[in-house]
Protein backbone atom coordinates (compact mmCIF):
# COMPACT_ATOMS: atom_id res chain seq x y z
CA UNK A 1 0.00 0.00 0.00
CA UNK A 2 2.99 2.52 0.52
CA UNK A 3 3.84 4.12 -2.36
CA UNK A 4 0.65 4.24 -3.50
CA UNK A 5 -0.48 8.24 -3.82
CA UNK A 6 -3.28 9.60 -2.00
CA UNK A 7 -6.85 8.85 -3.09
CA UNK A 8 -7.40 12.90 -4.17
CA UNK A 9 -4.72 12.31 -6.76
CA UNK A 10 -6.36 9.08 -8.19
CA UNK A 11 -9.59 10.44 -8.08
CA UNK A 12 -9.53 12.64 -10.94
CA UNK A 13 -5.82 13.56 -12.61
CA UNK A 14 -4.31 16.97 -12.94
CA UNK A 15 -2.33 19.44 -10.43
CA UNK A 16 -4.79 22.24 -9.49
CA UNK A 17 -8.35 19.82 -8.79
CA UNK A 18 -6.63 17.33 -6.42
CA UNK A 19 -4.90 20.06 -5.03
CA UNK A 20 -8.04 21.83 -4.44
CA UNK A 21 -10.15 18.67 -3.07
CA UNK A 22 -7.30 18.23 -0.76
CA UNK A 23 -7.48 22.15 0.64
CA UNK A 24 -11.20 21.78 0.93
CA UNK A 25 -11.06 18.80 2.71
CA UNK A 26 -8.47 19.78 5.46
CA UNK A 27 -10.58 22.60 5.76
CA UNK A 28 -14.08 20.56 6.26
CA UNK A 29 -12.06 18.17 8.63
CA UNK A 30 -10.90 21.28 10.71
CA UNK A 31 -14.26 23.06 10.91
CA UNK A 32 -15.80 20.23 11.95
CA UNK A 33 -14.03 17.71 14.31
CA UNK A 34 -12.97 20.57 16.38
CA UNK A 35 -16.75 21.91 17.20
CA UNK A 36 -17.94 18.40 17.89
CA UNK A 37 -14.44 18.07 20.17
CA UNK A 38 -15.86 21.49 21.73
CA UNK A 39 -19.59 20.48 22.07
CA UNK A 40 -17.67 17.06 23.72
CA UNK A 41 -16.47 19.07 26.58
CA UNK A 42 -19.42 20.61 27.06
CA UNK A 43 -21.23 17.74 27.48
CA UNK A 44 -18.65 15.68 29.29
CA UNK A 45 -17.75 18.31 32.05
CA UNK A 46 -21.44 18.49 32.53
CA UNK A 47 -21.59 14.92 33.25
CA UNK A 48 -18.71 14.65 35.63
CA UNK A 49 -20.28 17.56 37.46
CA UNK A 50 -23.63 15.59 37.85
CA UNK A 51 -25.54 18.78 35.44
CA UNK A 52 -26.79 18.43 32.28
CA UNK A 53 -24.97 20.65 30.30
CA UNK A 54 -26.36 22.70 27.16
CA UNK A 55 -29.82 21.57 26.25
CA UNK A 56 -31.95 24.14 24.48
CA UNK A 57 -29.75 24.87 21.17
CA UNK A 58 -30.92 22.69 18.30
CA UNK A 59 -33.12 20.10 18.73
CA UNK A 60 -31.00 16.85 20.27
CA UNK A 61 -29.37 17.98 23.20
CA UNK A 62 -27.96 21.36 22.50
CA UNK A 63 -25.99 20.26 19.92
CA UNK A 64 -25.74 23.60 17.86
CA UNK A 65 -24.88 24.93 21.17
CA UNK A 66 -21.48 26.02 19.43
CA UNK A 67 -22.86 27.14 16.38
CA UNK A 68 -24.93 29.54 18.73
CA UNK A 69 -21.74 30.92 20.47
CA UNK A 70 -20.53 31.66 16.97
CA UNK A 71 -23.21 33.69 15.89
CA UNK A 72 -22.98 35.55 19.25
CA UNK A 73 -19.35 36.04 19.17
CA UNK A 74 -19.83 37.58 15.20
CA UNK A 75 -22.12 39.96 16.60
CA UNK A 76 -19.66 41.11 19.26
CA UNK A 77 -18.50 44.54 19.27
CA UNK A 78 -14.72 44.37 18.07
CA UNK A 79 -12.80 45.79 21.13
CA UNK A 80 -9.00 46.82 21.00
CA UNK A 81 -8.24 48.79 23.98
CA UNK A 82 -6.12 52.19 23.49
CA UNK A 83 -3.05 51.41 24.43
CA UNK A 84 -2.57 48.24 22.69
CA UNK A 85 -0.50 47.71 19.60
CA UNK A 86 -3.48 47.41 17.49
CA UNK A 87 -1.33 45.53 14.28
CA UNK A 88 0.03 42.92 16.61
CA UNK A 89 -2.93 42.39 18.85
CA UNK A 90 -4.93 42.11 15.46
CA UNK A 91 -2.71 39.65 13.93
CA UNK A 92 -2.39 37.16 16.99
CA UNK A 93 -5.00 35.40 16.95
CA UNK A 94 -4.47 34.16 13.19
CA UNK A 95 -0.83 33.09 14.40
CA UNK A 96 -2.59 30.81 16.83
CA UNK A 97 -4.88 29.44 14.89
CA UNK A 98 -3.17 28.94 11.24
CA UNK A 99 -0.48 26.68 12.38
CA UNK A 100 -3.26 23.66 13.54
CA UNK A 101 -4.87 24.11 10.65
CA UNK A 102 -1.74 23.53 8.45
CA UNK A 103 -1.09 20.65 10.81
CA UNK A 104 -3.51 18.28 9.63
CA UNK A 105 -2.34 18.42 6.29
CA UNK A 106 -0.05 16.05 7.30
CA UNK A 107 -2.07 13.37 9.41
CA UNK A 108 -3.08 10.17 7.76
CA UNK A 109 -6.43 9.25 7.70
CA UNK A 110 -6.22 5.85 5.75
CA UNK A 111 -3.89 3.96 3.98
CA UNK A 112 -4.71 6.06 1.04
CA UNK A 113 -6.87 9.08 2.71
CA UNK A 114 -4.23 11.83 3.52
CA UNK A 115 -3.16 15.14 2.00
CA UNK A 116 0.40 15.23 1.71
CA UNK A 117 2.82 12.48 3.16
CA UNK A 118 6.08 14.09 4.02
CA UNK A 119 8.76 12.33 4.40
CA UNK A 120 9.73 14.60 7.80
CA UNK A 121 5.92 14.09 8.66
CA UNK A 122 6.44 13.92 12.49
CA UNK A 123 8.99 17.07 12.72
CA UNK A 124 6.37 19.28 10.53
CA UNK A 125 3.82 18.45 13.06
CA UNK A 126 5.96 19.38 15.77
CA UNK A 127 7.70 22.52 14.26
CA UNK A 128 3.95 23.48 13.30
CA UNK A 129 2.34 23.71 16.88
CA UNK A 130 5.26 25.29 17.73
CA UNK A 131 5.02 28.12 16.07
CA UNK A 132 1.86 28.94 17.54
CA UNK A 133 3.64 30.27 20.83
CA UNK A 134 4.68 33.02 18.90
CA UNK A 135 0.80 34.13 18.89
CA UNK A 136 0.02 33.81 22.79
CA UNK A 137 3.42 36.20 23.07
CA UNK A 138 2.15 38.73 20.72
CA UNK A 139 -1.18 38.71 22.13
CA UNK A 140 0.05 38.78 25.71
CA UNK A 141 2.36 41.51 24.79
CA UNK A 142 0.07 43.69 22.08
CA UNK A 143 -2.16 43.81 25.14
CA UNK A 144 -0.41 46.21 27.04
CA UNK A 145 -2.09 44.46 30.17
CA UNK A 146 0.34 43.19 32.99
CA UNK A 147 -2.20 39.97 33.38
CA UNK A 148 -2.68 39.45 29.54
CA UNK A 149 1.69 39.77 29.87
CA UNK A 150 2.11 37.47 32.85
CA UNK A 151 -0.28 34.61 30.96
CA UNK A 152 1.84 34.97 27.90
CA UNK A 153 5.24 35.08 29.48
CA UNK A 154 3.97 31.58 31.37
CA UNK A 155 2.55 30.30 28.18
CA UNK A 156 6.32 30.79 26.54
CA UNK A 157 7.97 29.55 29.53
CA UNK A 158 5.48 26.34 29.79
CA UNK A 159 5.76 25.78 25.96
CA UNK A 160 9.58 25.44 25.80
CA UNK A 161 10.11 23.33 28.80
CA UNK A 162 7.36 20.66 27.74
CA UNK A 163 8.24 21.03 24.02
CA UNK A 164 11.57 19.13 24.47
CA UNK A 165 9.79 15.70 26.24
CA UNK A 166 7.58 15.75 23.37
CA UNK A 167 10.18 16.05 20.40
CA UNK A 168 12.16 13.92 22.48
CA UNK A 169 9.63 10.84 23.05
CA UNK A 170 8.49 11.50 19.38
CA UNK A 171 12.01 10.59 18.39
CA UNK A 172 11.99 7.52 20.22
CA UNK A 173 9.03 6.50 18.27
CA UNK A 174 10.70 7.66 14.86
CA UNK A 175 13.54 5.37 15.64
CA UNK A 176 11.59 2.40 16.27
CA UNK A 177 9.76 2.97 13.08
CA UNK A 178 13.04 3.92 11.32
CA UNK A 179 10.84 6.74 9.68
CA UNK A 180 10.28 10.37 10.39
CA UNK A 181 6.89 10.08 7.75
CA UNK A 182 3.61 9.63 9.71
CA UNK A 183 2.37 7.23 7.07
CA UNK A 184 5.13 4.95 7.51
CA UNK A 185 4.98 4.58 11.27
CA UNK A 186 1.32 3.87 10.71
CA UNK A 187 2.10 0.83 8.29
CA UNK A 188 5.48 0.09 10.86
CA UNK A 189 2.29 -0.68 13.42
CA UNK A 190 0.41 -3.00 11.32
CA UNK A 191 0.89 -5.70 13.43
CA UNK A 192 1.46 -4.13 17.00
CA UNK A 193 0.80 -0.95 17.91
CA UNK A 194 3.48 0.95 19.10
CA UNK A 195 1.59 1.03 22.24
CA UNK A 196 2.19 -2.48 23.37
CA UNK A 197 5.68 -2.20 23.64
CA UNK A 198 6.01 -1.15 27.83
CA UNK A 199 9.11 1.78 27.13
CA UNK A 200 6.94 3.34 24.25
CA UNK A 201 3.64 2.98 26.76
CA UNK A 202 5.21 5.16 29.36
CA UNK A 203 6.48 7.05 25.98
CA UNK A 204 2.79 7.34 25.59
CA UNK A 205 2.43 8.83 28.61
CA UNK A 206 4.94 11.02 28.63
CA UNK A 207 3.55 12.44 24.71
CA UNK A 208 0.43 12.76 26.49
CA UNK A 209 0.87 14.52 29.68
CA UNK A 210 3.45 17.13 27.59
CA UNK A 211 0.77 17.49 24.52
CA UNK A 212 -2.08 18.69 27.90
CA UNK A 213 0.60 20.81 28.62
CA UNK A 214 1.36 22.36 25.08
CA UNK A 215 -2.21 22.80 25.21
CA UNK A 216 -2.39 25.01 28.17
CA UNK A 217 -5.34 22.89 29.50
CA UNK A 218 -5.71 21.74 33.14
CA UNK A 219 -3.94 20.79 34.91
CA UNK A 220 -1.31 22.63 33.21
CA UNK A 221 -3.63 25.56 32.50
CA UNK A 222 -1.46 28.17 34.78
CA UNK A 223 -1.06 30.90 31.37
CA UNK A 224 -4.93 31.59 31.81
CA UNK A 225 -5.37 30.60 35.51
CA UNK A 226 -8.58 32.59 35.72
CA UNK A 227 -8.24 33.00 39.58
CA UNK A 228 -4.71 34.46 39.69
CA UNK A 229 -4.49 36.59 35.85
CA UNK A 230 -8.08 36.73 34.54
CA UNK A 231 -7.75 34.81 31.53
CA UNK A 232 -4.22 35.28 30.88
CA UNK A 233 -3.22 36.19 27.08
CA UNK A 234 -6.62 36.24 25.97
CA UNK A 235 -7.99 38.75 28.66
CA UNK A 236 -8.38 41.69 26.62
CA UNK A 237 -9.73 39.28 23.69
CA UNK A 238 -13.28 39.92 22.39
CA UNK A 239 -16.40 38.57 19.57
CA UNK A 240 -14.50 36.69 17.21
CA UNK A 241 -10.80 37.03 17.86
CA UNK A 242 -11.84 35.92 21.11
CA UNK A 243 -13.61 32.83 19.01
CA UNK A 244 -10.30 32.24 17.30
CA UNK A 245 -8.58 31.09 20.14
CA UNK A 246 -11.45 29.03 21.25
CA UNK A 247 -11.33 27.36 18.22
CA UNK A 248 -7.38 26.84 18.56
CA UNK A 249 -7.84 25.32 21.93
CA UNK A 250 -10.10 22.60 20.22
CA UNK A 251 -8.00 22.33 16.99
CA UNK A 252 -5.15 21.71 19.05
CA UNK A 253 -6.92 18.68 20.86
CA UNK A 254 -7.42 17.65 17.66
CA UNK A 255 -4.05 17.89 16.15
CA UNK A 256 -2.61 16.48 19.49
CA UNK A 257 -4.88 13.61 19.58
CA UNK A 258 -4.18 12.82 16.09
CA UNK A 259 -0.56 12.94 16.71
CA UNK A 260 -0.76 10.68 19.73
CA UNK A 261 -3.22 8.21 18.10
CA UNK A 262 -0.52 7.95 14.48
CA UNK A 263 2.49 7.52 16.89
CA UNK A 264 1.00 5.13 19.05
CA UNK A 265 -2.38 3.25 18.86
CA UNK A 266 -1.70 2.75 15.19
CA UNK A 267 -3.54 5.51 13.40
CA UNK A 268 -6.17 3.90 11.36
CA UNK A 269 -4.96 0.29 12.24
CA UNK A 270 -8.09 -1.78 13.22
CA UNK A 271 -7.60 -3.80 16.22
CA UNK A 272 -7.16 -7.77 15.50
CA UNK A 273 -10.68 -8.77 14.07
CA UNK A 274 -12.32 -5.86 13.41
CA UNK A 275 -10.82 -4.69 10.13
CA UNK A 276 -14.46 -4.67 8.59
CA UNK A 277 -14.68 -0.90 10.18
CA UNK A 278 -13.12 1.01 7.64
CA UNK A 279 -9.61 2.79 8.74
CA UNK A 280 -10.36 6.72 8.98
CA UNK A 281 -13.43 5.02 11.33
CA UNK A 282 -10.79 3.96 13.48
CA UNK A 283 -8.54 7.21 13.25
CA UNK A 284 -11.46 9.44 14.14
CA UNK A 285 -12.50 6.98 16.93
CA UNK A 286 -8.87 7.54 18.64
CA UNK A 287 -8.49 11.05 17.81
CA UNK A 288 -12.26 11.20 19.89
CA UNK A 289 -11.53 8.81 22.76
CA UNK A 290 -7.97 10.41 23.25
CA UNK A 291 -9.78 13.97 23.01
CA UNK A 292 -12.04 12.54 26.13
CA UNK A 293 -9.20 12.11 27.81
CA UNK A 294 -7.93 15.57 27.84
CA UNK A 295 -11.26 16.79 28.88
CA UNK A 296 -11.79 14.08 31.29
CA UNK A 297 -8.07 15.29 32.79
CA UNK A 298 -9.81 18.91 33.06
CA UNK A 299 -12.43 17.71 35.50
CA UNK A 300 -10.35 15.51 37.58
CA UNK A 301 -7.31 17.14 38.38
CA UNK A 302 -6.31 20.75 40.24
CA UNK A 303 -4.18 22.92 38.57
CA UNK A 304 -0.35 22.92 39.24
CA UNK A 305 1.88 25.69 40.77
CA UNK A 306 4.08 27.27 38.51
CA UNK A 307 7.01 26.08 39.88
CA UNK A 308 6.21 22.83 40.36
CA UNK A 309 5.07 22.78 36.32
CA UNK A 310 8.74 23.56 35.41
CA UNK A 311 10.26 21.56 37.97
CA UNK A 312 7.70 18.48 36.37
CA UNK A 313 8.89 19.24 32.70
CA UNK A 314 12.68 19.69 33.69
CA UNK A 315 13.52 17.08 36.64
CA UNK A 316 10.33 15.00 35.78
CA UNK A 317 9.70 14.63 31.96
CA UNK A 318 13.01 15.04 30.08
CA UNK A 319 15.48 12.69 31.56
CA UNK A 320 12.90 9.55 31.68
CA UNK A 321 11.75 10.77 27.56
CA UNK A 322 16.33 10.74 27.64
CA UNK A 323 16.17 7.27 28.97
CA UNK A 324 13.44 6.07 26.50
CA UNK A 325 15.30 7.04 23.76
CA UNK A 326 18.21 4.67 25.25
CA UNK A 327 15.94 2.13 25.95
CA UNK A 328 14.54 2.05 22.13
CA UNK A 329 17.74 2.26 20.54
CA UNK A 330 19.14 -0.55 22.60
CA UNK A 331 16.12 -2.52 21.52
CA UNK A 332 16.41 -1.47 17.59
CA UNK A 333 20.30 -2.59 17.92
CA UNK A 334 19.30 -5.59 19.85
CA UNK A 335 16.62 -7.13 18.19
CA UNK B 1 11.85 31.64 -15.47
CA UNK B 2 9.78 28.71 -14.08
CA UNK B 3 7.64 28.73 -11.39
CA UNK B 4 10.39 27.34 -8.63
CA UNK B 5 12.32 30.44 -9.87
CA UNK B 6 9.45 32.70 -9.11
CA UNK B 7 8.62 31.12 -5.96
CA UNK B 8 12.26 31.57 -4.35
CA UNK B 9 11.89 34.92 -5.99
CA UNK B 10 8.59 35.76 -4.25
CA UNK B 11 9.89 33.99 -1.09
CA UNK B 12 13.60 35.59 -1.14
CA UNK B 13 11.98 39.34 -1.37
CA UNK B 14 9.67 38.85 1.39
CA UNK B 15 12.03 37.53 3.65
CA UNK B 16 14.99 40.60 2.72
CA UNK B 17 12.44 43.00 3.32
CA UNK B 18 11.57 41.82 7.04
CA UNK B 19 14.96 41.57 7.20
CA UNK B 20 15.79 45.25 6.44
CA UNK B 21 12.47 46.19 8.70
CA UNK B 22 14.37 43.78 11.93
CA UNK B 23 16.94 46.40 12.25
CA UNK B 24 15.11 49.30 10.80
CA UNK B 25 12.08 48.97 12.95
CA UNK B 26 11.56 51.20 15.94
CA UNK B 27 10.30 48.91 18.34
CA UNK B 28 12.33 46.09 19.43
CA UNK B 29 9.47 43.31 19.79
CA UNK B 30 8.29 44.29 16.39
CA UNK B 31 12.30 43.68 15.41
CA UNK B 32 11.57 40.14 16.73
CA UNK B 33 8.20 39.57 15.29
CA UNK B 34 10.02 40.87 11.67
CA UNK B 35 12.68 37.88 12.52
CA UNK B 36 10.41 35.75 12.53
CA UNK B 37 9.21 36.59 8.94
CA UNK B 38 12.94 36.63 8.14
CA UNK B 39 13.61 32.90 9.49
CA UNK B 40 10.47 31.36 8.39
CA UNK B 41 11.54 32.67 4.49
CA UNK B 42 15.10 30.79 4.97
CA UNK B 43 13.10 28.19 6.17
CA UNK B 44 10.97 27.81 3.06
CA UNK B 45 13.63 28.60 0.98
CA UNK B 46 15.68 25.85 2.18
CA UNK B 47 12.39 23.83 1.37
CA UNK B 48 12.63 24.91 -2.20
CA UNK B 49 15.77 23.61 -2.52
CA UNK B 50 14.52 20.45 -1.86
CA UNK B 51 16.21 19.99 1.66
CA UNK B 52 12.46 19.35 3.38
CA UNK B 53 14.21 18.08 7.00
CA UNK B 54 16.60 21.08 7.52
CA UNK B 55 13.89 23.22 6.66
CA UNK B 56 11.68 21.95 9.15
CA UNK B 57 14.38 21.86 11.40
CA UNK B 58 14.87 25.33 10.61
CA UNK B 59 11.22 26.76 11.88
CA UNK B 60 11.35 23.83 14.56
CA UNK B 61 14.57 25.29 16.14
CA UNK B 62 14.47 29.30 14.92
CA UNK B 63 10.95 30.28 14.89
CA UNK B 64 9.67 27.85 17.17
CA UNK B 65 12.37 27.82 20.21
CA UNK B 66 14.89 30.84 19.77
CA UNK B 67 12.53 33.66 18.65
CA UNK B 68 10.70 32.71 21.46
CA UNK B 69 13.20 33.09 23.53
CA UNK B 70 13.86 36.62 22.16
CA UNK B 71 10.80 37.67 22.93
CA UNK B 72 10.72 36.23 26.21
CA UNK B 73 13.60 37.65 26.93
CA UNK B 74 12.86 40.85 25.89
CA UNK B 75 9.59 41.09 27.44
CA UNK B 76 10.73 39.99 30.89
CA UNK B 77 13.42 42.47 30.99
CA UNK B 78 12.95 45.67 29.13
CA UNK B 79 10.02 45.62 26.38
CA UNK B 80 7.48 47.97 27.00
CA UNK B 81 4.24 46.79 26.62
CA UNK B 82 1.89 48.51 24.10
CA UNK B 83 2.68 51.34 21.78
CA UNK B 84 5.67 52.95 23.43
CA UNK B 85 8.72 52.77 21.45
CA UNK B 86 12.30 51.11 22.53
CA UNK B 87 15.32 52.23 20.31
CA UNK B 88 19.05 51.79 20.46
CA UNK B 89 20.10 55.06 18.57
CA UNK B 90 23.58 53.82 17.73
CA UNK B 91 22.71 52.93 14.10
CA UNK B 92 26.53 54.36 12.30
CA UNK B 93 28.58 51.69 14.39
CA UNK B 94 25.78 48.83 13.33
CA UNK B 95 26.04 50.20 9.82
CA UNK B 96 29.49 49.51 9.80
CA UNK B 97 29.30 46.23 10.83
CA UNK B 98 26.70 45.04 8.73
CA UNK B 99 28.24 46.20 5.57
CA UNK B 100 31.89 44.07 6.71
CA UNK B 101 29.53 41.11 7.58
CA UNK B 102 27.66 41.25 4.04
CA UNK B 103 30.53 41.96 2.34
CA UNK B 104 32.74 39.16 3.95
CA UNK B 105 30.27 36.38 3.58
CA UNK B 106 29.02 37.87 0.17
CA UNK B 107 32.93 37.09 -0.86
CA UNK B 108 33.26 33.92 0.45
CA UNK B 109 30.06 32.50 -1.06
CA UNK B 110 31.07 34.06 -4.46
CA UNK B 111 34.93 31.69 -4.09
CA UNK B 112 33.55 29.17 -3.11
CA UNK B 113 30.37 28.71 -5.83
CA UNK B 114 31.52 31.04 -8.80
CA UNK B 115 28.53 32.91 -10.57
CA UNK B 116 28.55 30.28 -13.70
CA UNK B 117 28.91 27.55 -11.92
CA UNK B 118 26.02 27.50 -10.06
CA UNK B 119 23.51 24.94 -10.85
CA UNK B 120 19.81 26.27 -11.77
CA UNK B 121 17.51 23.25 -10.24
CA UNK B 122 18.80 21.28 -6.55
CA UNK B 123 20.83 18.32 -7.81
CA UNK B 124 19.77 15.33 -5.42
CA UNK B 125 17.15 15.92 -2.82
CA UNK B 126 18.14 16.17 0.78
CA UNK B 127 15.67 13.82 2.36
CA UNK B 128 16.81 12.66 6.16
CA UNK B 129 17.94 9.74 4.77
CA UNK B 130 20.79 11.50 2.69
CA UNK B 131 21.29 14.04 5.26
CA UNK B 132 21.56 11.44 8.36
CA UNK B 133 24.25 9.31 6.39
CA UNK B 134 26.14 12.40 5.19
CA UNK B 135 26.43 13.71 8.80
CA UNK B 136 27.27 10.34 10.43
CA UNK B 137 29.89 9.07 7.69
CA UNK B 138 31.19 11.92 6.06
CA UNK B 139 31.21 14.53 8.13
CA UNK B 140 31.54 12.75 11.27
CA UNK B 141 34.37 14.51 13.03
CA UNK B 142 33.01 17.99 12.33
CA UNK B 143 29.37 16.83 13.74
CA UNK B 144 30.73 15.41 16.93
CA UNK B 145 33.41 18.89 16.99
CA UNK B 146 30.49 21.05 16.71
CA UNK B 147 27.92 18.50 19.78
CA UNK B 148 31.08 18.86 22.35
CA UNK B 149 31.35 22.82 21.68
CA UNK B 150 27.21 22.88 22.06
CA UNK B 151 27.77 20.94 25.50
CA UNK B 152 30.69 22.79 26.58
CA UNK B 153 28.48 25.92 25.98
CA UNK B 154 25.32 24.86 27.55
CA UNK B 155 27.46 23.84 30.99
CA UNK B 156 29.26 27.23 30.89
CA UNK B 157 25.45 28.79 30.35
CA UNK B 158 24.36 26.86 33.80
CA UNK B 159 27.28 27.40 35.80
CA UNK B 160 27.28 31.55 34.83
CA UNK B 161 23.50 31.42 35.51
CA UNK B 162 23.59 29.08 38.42
CA UNK B 163 24.23 30.87 42.12
CA UNK B 164 25.95 28.58 44.73
CA UNK B 165 23.82 28.12 48.01
CA UNK B 166 25.24 31.40 50.69
CA UNK B 167 27.23 33.94 48.21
Amino acid sequence: MIGDSSVFDTLVGGYWIPLVMKAAAVLIVFLVVPLAVGYMEHKVLAHMQARLGPMEAGAFHGWAQLVADGVKFIQKEDVVPTAADPGVFSLAPAVVLIPYIVTLVAIPFGPRLYALDLDVGVFFVLAMSSVGVIGILMAGWASANKFSLIGALRAAAQLIAYELPLVLVAAAVVMQAGSMSLLQITEAQSRYWNIVYPWQLVGFVIFMMAAVAELTRPPFDMPIADSEIIFGAYTEYTGLKFAFFLLSEYGGIVVMSAVASVLYLGGYQPLPGLAIIPGFLWMFGKIFALSFVIIWLRATFPRLREDQLQRFAWVGLTPLALALILVTSVYKVGV
Amino acid sequence: MNAHEYAFVAVATIGSIAAVAVVTARNVVHAALYLVVTLAAVGITFLLLGAEFVGWVQILIYVGAIVILFLFGLMLTKAPIGRDALDYQNRAVGAVVSVVVALGLGSLILRAWPLASTPAAPSAPGGSDVLGSALFNTYVLPFEAVSFLLLAALIGAIVLARRDEGT
